[in-house]
């Protein structure tokens, strides 16, 4: 059947738009995407450092690595995240909050065994059932569509027993969403895309 | 309490999409999630604002901005289009980035190793902000195809990386723009991997009208990120 002739057929009563497919971003992103964190010599839109030193609230580093079904560190994908301030405002313009972007990118090829890191602040609630969080986009080469994960924070315990998100997920998997204080200010968050740890992913 | 009016995501088309473990495309097999998706309905998310400040002037014009004694190698071609959601209303103000490889297949990442000459004038890296009206315009050359060694004698169809952001965080999108009538699409594991009727909107048109006299050939490709609705809450 050709495309023209299941045009004709459609009936559809609204005029909707169909949306556009996601591919894979592929091993080669790091010049157009994170170009200064590669060493390539162009200007960095969006980096690794969500906060500077001026930024109201706790300063952290979080940091991780992302690995494959066999337990392999992925050395060629790329993380995202967004954040709300230390008052939990989300910044909609880099600069809103003094120094805050409220968003990052990181490589995983440029750190010793694929690590990724961002210096940044622990946001505050969004709102007061929410407890604090990260919204991450983790993609790859091999990952068709980016996929959509939240970094909660370990010490965060009553907040977390009261969050939506995290109540909705079953309990034995909320510990794949909980990054730990590994030393004062260092937070470790490992992205696990297969196995018996496998990260919990979202559809939102 | 109080009514608030926020605005909510269409969901995504998962049937117009790949799934995350793809025969054909082999690396999909250790790195795709095997686990369901867990849904989150109702979060509302801005998606950041960025490149307004930052641009450069010579960002969308890849046929300059790695220029360094000469013009690169290769088919310069327009590549425009809008960037809507699926309601069909533009989302201006959104940065879009790509990158590619230049008219000989090879890409300037560091790692890559095909055996096609670099250009010196060529970077392959270019990004916008769309208008008021959703477009976006982008100079460069007609990237050329490139094997990958997925199976044997395997070759990538001409494609442009695409990285977009929408103005929530949800419609993120990363996808790839080829070009019509290209060979190597129907034998392209990462083209095929996306369901038949759903393909052919990551194909750009050629445009006559596009085209600019004695310069580069037009093609248009407009994207078409989850719609944006809005929805009263209830805020308690």
């Amino acid at each position: 059947m050709t495309s023209k002739a299941a045009k004709t057929k459609k009936t559809s009563p609204q005029s909707k738009l169909l949306q556009t497919p996601s591919q894979t971003v592929g091993p080669y992103f790091a010049y157009g995407l994170s170009p200064e964190q590669y060493g390539y010599n162009w200007n960095s839109l969006i980096d690794a450092k969500v906060a500077s030193e001026a930024t109201p609230g706790k300063h952290i580093q979080i940091q991780g690595r992302v690995f494959d079904g066999k337990g392999v560190a992925v050395t060629d994908a790329m993380i995202e995240i967004r954040q709300a301030d230390s008052a939990g405002q989300l910044i909609l313009k880099p600069g809103s909050n003094v120094g805050f972007k409220g968003f990052g990118r990181c490589g995983t090829g440029t750190m010793s065994g694929g690590v990724w890191l961002f210096n940044t602040i622990k946001p505050g609630k969004l709102s007061a059932e929410e407890a604090p969080r990260i919204d991450v986009i983790v993609t790859m080469r091999g990952l068709l569509q980016h996929a959509f994960t939240r970094i909660y924070f370990a010490d965060e315990v009553d907040a977390n027993k009261l969050d939506p998100v995290l109540k909705s997920v079953p309990a034995a998997r909320r510990k794949t969403l909980l990054a730990t204080e590994v030393r004062p200010g260092v937070y470790l968050f490992d992205i696990h895309m297969q196995g018996k740890d496998e990260t919990v992913f979202f559809d939102l | 309490m109080s009514t608030i009016i926020k605005p909510t995501l269409a969901p995504r088309d998962w049937s117009s999409n790949a799934g995350y473990i793809d025969k054909g495309y082999k690396s999909t097999g250790l790195r795709g999630p095997t686990k369901p998706l867990i849904p989150i309905r109702g979060a509302s998310l801005s998606a950041p604002v960025y490149g307004h400040d930052q641009l450069n002037a010579t960002d969308n014009d890849l046929t300059v901005n790695g220029r360094k004694t000469h013009d690169p190698i290769g088919e310069r071609i327009i590549v425009t289009g809008r960037v809507l959601d699926e309601n069909g209303r533009p989302i201006p103000n959104t940065l879009i980035e790509i990158w590619q490889a230049n008219s000989a297949g090879r890409y300037i990442h560091v790692l890559e190793q095909h055996d096609a000459p670099l250009d010196p004038n060529f970077f392959g890296g270019g990004r916008t902000v769309t208008d008021a009206e959703g477009r976006y315009r982008f100079l460069t050359i007609k990237p050329g195809a490139y094997p990958w060694g997925n199976h044997f004698n395997a070759w990538r169809p001409n494609h442009i990386h695409f990285s977009l952001f929408g103005s929530q965080f949800g419609q993120r999108l990363v996808t790839q723009m080829y070009f019509p009538g290209d060979p190597l699409l129907l034998i392209d594991p990462i083209y095929l991997a996306v369901p038949e009727k759903s393909r052919e909107r990551m194909i750009a048109k050629f445009s006559i009208e596009t085209t600019q006299e004695g310069y580069a050939l037009g093609y248009i490709f407009d994207i078409v990120l989850r719609g944006v609705n809005e929805a009263i809450w209830d805020n308690h």
